[in-house]
């Protein structure tokens, strides 16, 4: 088909862009700029992983920090060279297999995907029989659980304490890598006849059921798939600023993400890419606002926090006038650019990588 | 009626609490008919589809669907046995296209797993392919193949009528069950569906159940009728032998109305 070729070359042609694009910032960008950049990625990572939980399968879940946290700690403990294990868990030793193990970069990122999706059967089999408000509060439940386990087993995650000089393998290049691994998956999942099953679950589930659909199973099956991705962006994100502990994957991420995804459009994949480029960049822009000011002969001393008001207030303003978010349900796509000025139409196509 | 039928409820009961809304009802669908079921409101009808389709367990009785024992599957796997149904209030995916809807329906014949998708793998397009061309064929038999791409909620209400049957006839089923498909239709539009049920009827080997309303269509397209009241079978029979039945005329218009009308 003529335009299936022509969308796939326009891809390919995006891909070379954005390579081209990451290899100039490589050389050229601080590493203030490079880390945003990397921040951008991995947020996308997390933002689509949501967005195929809560956006396309209607199940609004509130455990990413945990799966995130799960991820984070298996990459670690994995690419943390032996001899830094010893000297670094200092209540109790880290146990026996795992202080030997070490594995390539791409090896743990993996792993620590798998284990996040593992516990996410295991929670999901109980848990996803509930629907609406009550999976947010199970899975939000979950999520603060595994913090507080992590928080207690020394002997694996060395506590409070955490985990410190995690190596930094995670670069533009990797991180890039797993969101266009992520993007292509997802979209694939998305546009083939499986995406509309999930869909239609999310619309009306007993008319799904009634259409043969085991919608229990597919239930678990997206959840476990965003939670596998949900790792994958922990363990980025814990080689990326090479320090973890449980404190950080407190209700605070997960919020993060979910602003991500609902500003960038529920069932939206361009919506959560461009969600995540705008939040991230905003967020670290809106620094200034917690630095000290004068304005005039007023003083105003910084406060640590204030950008997350003004943010909580955006949410607020997002949610009053644009609930379905920059994007909606809509793509992004070739298709939808080359006819502009037709109708916009349901497109059965591939997006292209925009960012 | 024949020997083999397609549907046999055997004693059928439901309870919901101290509420008998259906009580020992006892029928048997013959194969390649199409049959009524019909009572005033609240009579039960609903829930007797509800039974039937997995999304209500029988308190007592038991459901044989070709000849297997179907009582309290899963109403996945009775899709998968080969029943289908339309709701009484539409309940399509809406924001999904006509096609998608369609689609959806599709997925309960397909064989490849879910990650030959991300992987793309041939077998998986293949199959892909023949969905799409089978739900455009679908489509095109129903009168919707122009409206493919539009989002299913905007379509006009018959339409939306008739894309909720052709996505229950991309189940591949064996027995169609319809909740008041004429609800809501003028006279014309029911003209024009007692004729689209004959046809699906015929072209697809179907065996269909309909709940209905609208006296007109009931009698026009159905082979035999049972009538429920208080979830209790009162009658039973072709429409003729339904129209002239005292029981069924107290049952809908009242007791003190016949009286009424007959002094």
């Amino acid at each position: 088909m003529n335009t299936k070729a022509r969308n796939f070359t326009l891809n390919l042609l995006a891909i070379a862009c954005l390579v081209g694009f990451l290899h100039w910032a490589h050389t050229s960008f601080d590493g203030y700029k490079i880390q945003v950049l990397n921040l951008i990625a991995v947020n996308a990572i997390l933002a689509l992983s949501l967005n195929l939980i809560y956006g396309f399968t209607g199940m609004f879940s509130l455990g990413h920090a945990g799966f995130m946290a799960l991820g984070a700690y298996t990459c670690a403990i994995l690419i943390l060279p032996s001899a830094q294990k010893q000297i670094m868990w200092i209540i109790d030793p880290l146990i026996w297999p795992l202080s030997v193990i070490n594995a390539p970069f791409f090896i743990a990122v993996l792993a620590g995907g798998l284990v996040a999706a593992f516990f996410a059967i295991l929670i999901a089999i109980p848990v996803l029989r509930l629907g609406g408000d009550y999976l947010g509060i199970a899975t939000l439940g979950f999520s603060e659980i595994i913090r507080v386990v992590l928080t207690n087993l020394n002997f694996i995650t060395n506590g409070a304490l955490g985990i410190k000089g995690i190596p930094s393998y995670a670069n533009l290049w990797w991180n890039y890598a797993w969101l266009l691994l992520t993007t292509i998956f997802i979209v694939r999942l998305i546009n083939s006849n499986f995406g509309n099953v999930l869909k239609a679950i999310r619309d009306d589930e007993i008319a799904a059921k009634n259409m043969g659909i085991n919608t229990f199973y597919y239930r678990v099956l997206s959840f476990t798939i965003g939670a596998f991705f949900a790792g994958v962006g922990g363990a980025l994100l814990g080689s990326l600023i090479t320090t973890i502990d449980p404190m950080m994957f407190r209700f605070v991420l997960t919020f993060n993400i979910l602003m991500i995804t609902v500003t960038g459009g529920l069932g939206s994949i361009t919506g959560s890419i461009i969600g995540s480029v705008v939040i991230t960049t905003l967020l670290e822009w809106l620094r200034i606002v917690e630095s000290p000011m004068t304005i005039g002969s007023f003083v105003i001393p910084g406060v640590p926090g204030m950008r997350m008001v003004i943010f909580s207030l955006a949410l607020i303003l997002i949610i009053l006038f644009r609930r379905e978010g920059i994007m909606g349900m809509r793509e992004l796509s070739w298709d939808m650019l080359f006819s502009r000025g037709k109708r916009s139409r349901i497109q059965d196509n591939k997006e292209g990588e925009t960012r | 009626m024949t020997a083999a039928p397609i549907l046999k409820l055997d004693n059928l009961t439901m309870r919901f609490g101290g509420l008998a809304a259906v009580s020992d009802l006892s029928i048997e669908v013959a194969r390649d008919s199409i049959v009524g079921l019909i009572g005033p409101n609240g009579a039960g009808k609903t829930t007797v589809f509800n039974m039937i389709t997995g999304f209500y367990r029988p308190t007592q009785g038991s459901v044989l669907f070709d000849g297997h024992e179907i009582t309290g599957m899963h109403p996945h796997m009775i899709c998968r046995a080969g029943i289908s149904r339309t709701f009484q209030n539409i309940r399509l995916f809406y924001n999904e296209s006509v096609l998608e809807n369609v689609m959806v329906g599709c997925h309960v014949r397909r064989k490849s797993k879910w990650w030959s998708a991300p992987l793309g793998l041939p077998s998986f397009r293949e199959e892909e392919k023949d969905i799409r061309s089978k739900s455009m064929d679908l489509l095109d038999s129903v009168g919707l193949a122009d409206s493919a791409h539009e989002k299913s909620g905007s379509l006009p209400y018959g339409a939306q009528r008739r894309l909720e049957i052709a996505r229950a006839l991309a189940t591949e089923p064996k027995f169609l069950l319809l909740d008041e498909p004429a609800a809501g239709m003028n006279p014309q539009e029911s003209q024009e569906l007692m004729a689209f049920i004959r046809d699906v009827q015929k072209r697809f080997g179907l065996t269909i159940l309909l709940i209905e309303h609208d006296m007109k269509v009931v009698m026009g397209v159905c082979e035999y009728i049972w009538v429920l009241d208080y979830g209790v079978k009162i009658a039973e029979g072709g429409p003729e032998a339904i129209q002239s039945n005292q029981k069924v005329i107290v049952a809908y218009l009242g007791e003190e109305y016949v009286k009424y009308a007959e002094s």
